[in-house]
């Protein structure tokens, strides 16, 4: 133990008067400060909360009126000879399109995105990188249903007027995901330490070689959460798949013939129809709310897909990544 | 990203082939990816890369192209011409007097929106930048972006079988005391399907992106001017209106922007709440007034004849070009900012 | 207006982390009191808990006592918002207010507590903080320009004239002049010494020499090792300090034989 030399400890006492002074300096500054400064905290925090009453109430509705028609055979049943109040139907055809016409959507814009990323990130210099980046951002924007008149006028141009199918739908949903893809995926290569990519040089590596085996291998964790995140943001999408894809009670496999039922559309069509008119006299099992019953098990199944994506997005990053990139 | 070095490929050095790798003696990383030994594999590698960025600009230019041609016919066909094979088209309009009311629609439910989330989105993006515990905040900031997962179908869904019932009550009583001002004005539709209830779920909608934008910003306000603040003698709101505030303005406005943009195209939500009209009218209150571009092009367009789908097409180029118009503003303004902060 | 601090048995920690141990020291008013010792030492950490300002970092607390003329700052009744109004502050590295004018910047702390300020009670304020704080001949033709065009030690003097004009009881500077080149150091050490006739003055240093050239009282902080709280090893009379110190670290360290 140091042996402290100091003057400290009693010292001379304090002059009692000056004591009481420094008292009401320190006792805290004017009621009315510290009341706007309790009241913008209180407000604060009502923000927060005020946001949260929107989301439980969506959660809880969603869950609590999906529940019921929500089973296997809603999932595994589509709509075909399904009319009237009848308690039968349900969502396989339309999960089938919503897989069908996203995978294509992938399809589509992983490739372009992954390397309109690489361009940026290896190689973007000058006016072309600073368009493409300036333009992205700008993509983000544009509204879904224009995406969706998009896709439409470019395959009417081919297919003449009236066009239906699932890969017009694929095409209207890339549209919106590209500029997501190139994002995180432009994120995660510049993760990418610089002395790996040297490295791979030092080693007689070529360029397109370090790229493809060092930059994406290190970042593929990342660029596996982008892709899903990305897939989670437009498999909800109803607009551009409405006027691109239409809407169809049975199943249908093929991305490049005719309608295709989607989730979010059929979650729009089920409500569009409205409360069934039943008549006892003449049939045995009518429920009058069926169709918005329906629509609700859907938006339980679409959200459900959506946090799984999330989910498993996030997760994949978390057992995945290397160690330099957490 | 520097922007200096030149694209233009470097000579093919003379002498012979070179190899395939950069070669080391060329000098800093940036100058050895310019492309030197640019050959076979190497250079289809990066002209894919390139072109698939090119691409992207194409897609934009094709996406206006596109529009342009498909709306032609309904821009150079007129308005009795119109009426005639449109069952929806008003009589006696041209195509520009039936688009001016959509816009009008589209940026009055647009502003509510943005009028109702930007206060909540700043309250909690400063919530979770500088009061909540530290710990919590990147979970509470995961939670806000939940609103941004889902669907817009289930917030139309939600909106349309849930809210009325709890909002009715509160427009009624806004209609009969504030009647007088011309928003309010009653009386109060009975439905609630009326602009105002459209205006408050968008706002749920865009308070994610807000909330994200502005939040990243308040985290960036240096620790040097919150300290100096506070040991100024400043309470934490004090502190925050002087130093994390007016460091973060130009980023919440491009934020708010950010959130515009989203409300301007948002079509189911307003597809399924709104009970629509074409007029001018600032009657947020009462059903069959207004009706945006998005959602008027979901509900005709299914059914549409292809003059139909020409004027359809043609309000879409119209919504296009607005946000695109409002994109590009948010992003200058943020891209400004980075400057300004870099140069700082 | 220059009040006396006295620390007793100060423990500092972050979180279950114990920082500094056991400091007791009598800070007189009207003078200045030096902290040396190597880095990493606690000794910002301990001029931070004079006006509470550690308390920003979470988990950051203290046991023990500072009184200011027999008021303990961490006494029930007392706001912390208060202490640091009446302890001013001046940092490492100058930060003025980027979006505020050099005016504006005076201003700042006078404008939280007394929004309906007059204009001419307001130039009066602006121009006798930076009369105090030497600056005010080299911005007055120019108080409507943003602070952050000045020089840096135009801006560390801008930071002290916007901390007195608070008027505060005591002033506390931690490093000044560590981001200041040698010119705007001796405008702030000259700073420092006419300052003290009116306000109670402790700053931190790394230079020995400005220790020794600005301050009346040395207190000597020091480290066992990583890992250990950091102590006050001895307080003096600079002189004393200086030339017979009484403990061997104290000398080691002035005399440059180690931190």
């Amino acid at each position: 133990m140091t042996t402290v030399t100091t003057q400290a400890g009693p010292g001379r006492a304090p002059d009692p008067e000056r004591t009481a002074a420094v008292r009401a300096l320190l006792r805290g500054a004017d009621a009315r400060r510290r009341r706007t400064d309790k009241t913008m905290t209180a407000l604060m925090w009502g923000a927060f909360v005020l946001a949260m009453v929107p989301l439980a109430s969506v959660a809880w509705t969603v869950v609590a009126n999906g529940m019921h028609q929500f089973d296997g055979y809603f999932l595994t049943h589509s709509m075909r000879g399904v009319f009237g109040g009848m308690d039968a139907g349900g969502i396989y055809h339309a999960i089938i399109g919503t897989l069908l016409i996203t995978l294509g959507a992938a399809a589509i814009s992983v490739p372009i995105g992954l390397l309109t990323a690489i361009y940026l990130v290896e190689y973007g210099r000058g006016a072309l990188a600073r368009w493409v980046t300036f333009f992205v951002d700008v993509m983000t924007g544009i509204p879904s249903i224009v995406a969706g008149l998009f896709a439409y006028a470019l395959f009417a141009v081919f297919f003449g007027p009236g066009v239906r199918m699932g890969v017009v739908g694929s095409v209207a949903l890339s549209v919106l995901m590209i500029p997501v893809v190139v994002r995180s995926c432009e994120e995660m290569l510049r993760l990418v330490p610089n002395e790996l990519r040297e490295a791979a040089y030092a080693l007689g590596v070529p360029k397109w070689l370090t790229v493809i085996k060092v930059v994406l291998r290190t970042s593929v964790a990342g660029i596996t959460t982008g892709v899903m995140l990305s897939v989670a943001r437009v498999i909800g999408e109803t607009a551009p798949l409405l006027i691109t894809v239409g809407v169809v009670d049975s199943i249908n496999f093929n991305l490049f013939e005719g309608r295709m039922m989607t989730l979010p559309v059929y979650v729009y069509r089920q409500y569009s129809q409205g409360l069934v008119p039943c008549n006892d006299a003449l049939d045995a099992v009518c429920i009058p709310s069926i169709n918005y019953d329906r629509a609700w098990a859907a938006a339980l199944a679409l959200i459900l897909i959506v946090m799984l994506l999330n989910l498993v997005g996030r997760l994949v990053t978390r057992w995945f990544a290397p160690k330099t990139l957490r | 990203m520097t922007s200096t070095a030149s694209t233009a490929p470097d000579p093919t050095p003379p002498g012979g082939p070179v190899a395939d790798e950069p070669r080391p003696s060329r000098g800093t990383g940036a100058r050895r990816r310019a492309g030197v030994g640019d050959r076979g594999a190497n250079r289809a590698f990066r002209w894919t890369a390139t072109g698939a960025g090119a691409l992207i600009l194409a897609v934009l230019a094709a996406v206006a192209l596109f529009l342009v041609i498909r709306a032609w016919p309904a821009l150079t066909a007129g308005g009795a011409e119109l009426g005639e094979t449109i069952s929806w088209f008003p009589e006696d309009a041209s195509i520009l007097s039936f688009v001016g009311p959509l816009i009008f629609g589209t940026l009055l439910a647009a502003a509510l929106a943005l009028l109702l989330a930007t206060p909540v989105a700043i309250g909690i993006a400063l919530f979770i930048s500088h009061y909540a515990p530290r710990r919590l905040a990147s979970g509470l900031g995961y939670v806000v972006d939940l609103l941004a997962a889902i669907p817009s179908v289930v917030y139309g869904l939600w909106g349309s079988l849930v809210l009325p019932p709890v909002v009715i009550p509160v427009w009624g009583w806004l209609a009969d005391t504030f009647g007088w001002f011309p928003l309010f004005a009653g009386p109060a539709s009975p439905t609630g399907r009326v602009l105002l209830t459209v205006g408050l779920v968008l706002a749920v909608m865009i308070l994610p992106i807000i909330t994200a934008v502005s939040r990243e910003v308040f985290l960036q306000t240096p620790g040097l001017h919150e300290e100096a603040a506070l040991a100024l003698g400043a309470t934490r709101w004090e502190m925050i209106r002087t130093a994390v505030l007016p460091f973060g303005r130009s980023g919440v406005i491009s934020a708010a922007m950010l959130g515009l943009g989203r409300a301007l195209g948002e079509t189911m939500a307003v597809l399924m709440i709104l009970s629509p009209g074409l007029l001018y009218s600032f009657k947020i209150l009462q059903a069959g007034q207004q009706q945006t571009i998005a959602a008027n092009i979901a509900a005709n367009f299914p059914e549409a004849n292809p003059m139909g789908v020409s004027t359809l097409i043609a309000t879409g180029l119209a919504l296009f070009v607005i946000t695109l118009l409002v994109n590009m503003a948010a992003r200058a303004i943020v891209a400004r900012r980075k400057d300004f902060s870099g140069a700082n | 207006m220059a009040q006396r601090i006295d620390v007793k048995d100060l423990d500092i920690y972050y979180s279950d982390f114990l920082a500094v141990q056991g400091v007791s020291m009598l800070i007189e008013p009207k003078s200045v009191t030096a902290f040396i010792g190597p880095s990493g030492c606690g000794k910002s950490t301990f001029l931070r808990t004079l006006n509470r300002m550690h308390e920003v970092i979470p988990g950051a607390r203290v046991d023990g006592t500072v009184e200011m003329e027999g008021v303990d700052l961490y006494g029930a009744d007392v706001d912390p918002v208060a202490v640091r109004r009446q302890v001013g502050m001046v940092f490492q590295r100058p930060n003025p207010f980027p979006t505020m004018s050099i005016r504006e910047n005076v201003l700042a702390g006078v404008k939280l507590n007394n929004k309906r300020i007059s204009k001419s009670a307001a130039d009066e304020l602006v121009e006798s903080s930076l009369h105090g704080a030497n600056l005010w001949n080299e911005v007055k033709d120019r108080l409507d320009r943003p602070g952050s065009g000045l020089s840096g030690g135009q801006q560390q003097r801008l930071c002290i004239a916007r901390a007195i004009a608070v008027k505060p009881q005591v002033l506390l500077m931690d490093e000044p002049c560590s981001a200041l080149d040698p010119i705007s150091t001796l405008a702030i050490e000259d700073l420092v010494a006419e300052l003290k006739d009116e306000y109670t003055i402790v700053i931190v240093t790394h230079n020995m020499q400005q220790a020794a050239r600005v301050s009346d009282r040395t207190a000597f902080f020091n480290i066992a090792g990583t890992g250990k709280p950091g102590r006050l090893v001895e307080m003096d009379d600079t002189a004393t300090m200086f030339s017979s110190p009484s403990q061997q670290a104290t000398e080691d360290y002035i005399s440059g034989r180690f931190g």
